[in-house]
């Protein structure tokens, strides 16, 4: 990136927050929407109140609070009262998942049975799995295609095993931008008459909710709010029961007192991003589509994931070959470009991105990269100048640092 | 292991990390016959995905995967 077009994390010009052109991480965090700012500003002054109490400090901030929930359930297609904040889409998807199984799981009748897609963010995936450890509930994640695309009818025929208390499967996914089956999966569980609970984490504030679902959550930092904002949302017809201790906050269902300065920001920058999407949809489709063609066409050996047609309009993730995750985001970082990766050698364990796995994928040295609102094409072609270079001289190193000739070790008796 | 399946070399990336199992296994399959196995012996458990996925990008013959007492054995088919 040409110098000084990211400042020393400067504010920019436009007057809103530090990212760079060169941020390509907005499925992690999306900047700060400038009407979000202001809405916070303005809701840290008058917000700040216990909106529980019944004076006129928190009469004001319940005002706000109810707004805010009336404006982000309008955009969701919900009931402002089957909506409450949490503290963020992981504690959101936490309480979800525990809560539409515990409401259902019975002494008399057993632990019961889980279903979720492979390809579900490790929130849900990890709940799942502390429910087995703790209950004894059955888990079973059901495949996807070489897509990332979740298999309809072993989702639906898992959904339908007897005793399924809850099924599991995001709006989109949110490492390779696929989307999935969610009006088919939605049938299915209608059918079994089992709950679905649908992680709109990846797509809330780009694309439409999909209907079908019964539970909904989604996390406000990724459609440009700040960070501590989750949303759970449970249709009134959804059983559901307190998996904490009882507290009287956001409809009984997220403990502690709610921040209402940053869930009326995370509501205006929702509003906003909707009122924008349609002139932000197609320009960055066409950004990702050049970057799926593109670096294919440039860096040899090179692999570009999920569904190129069916997918989010700002997220693409690509695997270079030969390459060490953890070396390319680095040396992208060094050149000006913010980009995050599932490659174990960048996450904190040593597992490898299970949604890559899950799909058959290469899991070494790819990068996500997820264009924010204000994403330039300009920034993006520089981007596209600056991989092929890196990649090469990565490339020569590992090489160059790998064993050319390892002895050839003796049979192993059989 | 059938004796159909015994491998024509053997390489150890025990204790190596994604990519140098894959970089090797790239470097070194030449060295075998067309039609004969390469063995590759690691412990990343990034390679349980990565040695099948190689295959499939290269049009090479992943044949198959094995438990070992550390990480797993590898099983490659040179294809051309």
């Amino acid at each position: 990136m040409a110098a000084g077009t990211k400042a020393a994390g400067g504010p920019d010009p436009a007057g809103t927050t530090s990212a760079g052109d060169g941020y390509f991480d907005a499925a992690s965090a999306e900047p700060l929407h400038p009407s979000a700012r202001d809405v916070l500003l303005d809701a840290l002054d008058n917000g700040w109140a216990d909106p529980a109490r019944l004076h006129r400090e928190a009469r004001r901030a319940q005002l706000m609070l109810n707004q805010a929930r009336e404006s982000v359930a309008a955009e969701l297609g919900c009931w402002p009262d089957e909506l409450s904040f949490t503290s963020s889409g992981t504690q959101a998807v936490h309480l979800a998942v525990l809560g539409a199984v515990q409401a259902r799981q019975s002494a008399s009748r057993g632990p019961g049975h889980l279903v979720a897609s492979a390809v579900e963010h490790s929130a849900v995936l990890n709940a799942a799995d502390w429910l087995h450890q703790r209950t004894g509930a059955a888990v079973t994640v059901t495949g996807v295609n070489s897509l990332g695309r979740a298999d309809v009818a072993e989702f639906a025929a898992a959904a339908g095993r007897d005793r399924t208390l809850l099924a599991c499967l995001q709006s989109a996914n949110h490492e390779v931008g696929t989307i999935q089956p969610v009006a088919e999966a939605a049938d299915a569980c209608a059918r079994a008459r089992v709950p679905l609970l649908v992680d709109a984490g990846a797509s809330a504030g780009r694309l439409p909710v999909p209907a079908g679902w019964s539970l909904l959550t989604a996390s406000a930092r990724k459609w440009g709010g700040p960070a501590g904002v989750g949303i759970l949302a449970v249709r009134r017809t959804t059983r559901w029961r307190d998996p904490f201790p009882p507290d009287d906050r956001e409809g009984r269902r997220v403990p502690g007192f709610p921040n209402v300065p940053e869930i009326l920001a995370a509501a205006a920058s929702l509003t906003a991003m909707s009122k924008e999407r349609g002139a932000m949809d197609g320009a960055l489709r066409a950004l990702i589509a050049r970057i799926r063609a593109t670096v294919p066409d440039r860096v040899p050996d090179a692999v570009v994931h999920g569904d190129p047609d069916a997918r989010l309009p700002h997220i693409v993730t690509f695997s270079c070959l030969y390459v060490d995750g953890e070396a390319l985001v680095t040396e992208l970082d060094r050149a000006g470009f913010s980009v995050s990766s599932g490659s174990a050698c960048v996450a904190d364990t040593r597992q490898p991105s299970h949604v890559l796995a899950a799909m058959g994928a290469l899991t070494h040295g790819n990068v996500r990269v997820s264009l924010p609102r204000a994403a330039s094409d300009s920034a993006v072609t520089e981007f596209l100048d600056a991989l092929p270079p890196i990649v090469a001289r990565i490339r020569e190193t590992v090489r160059a640092a790998t064993p050319r000739r390892s002895e050839a070790l003796p049979e192993e008796t059989p | 292991m059938t004796p159909s399946h015994r491998p024509a070399l053997t390489l150890d990336a025990l204790g190596k990390k994604c990519p140098v199992p894959i970089i090797m296994l790239a470097d070194r399959i030449r060295e075998v016959p067309i039609g004969q196995t390469i063995e590759v012996l690691a412990d990343d458990p990034a390679a349980k995905t990565d040695v099948p996925a190689w295959c499939t990008l290269k049009s090479q013959e992943f044949v198959g995967a094995n438990d070992r007492p550390v990480g797993w054995s590898f099983l490659i088919r040179r294809s051309y």
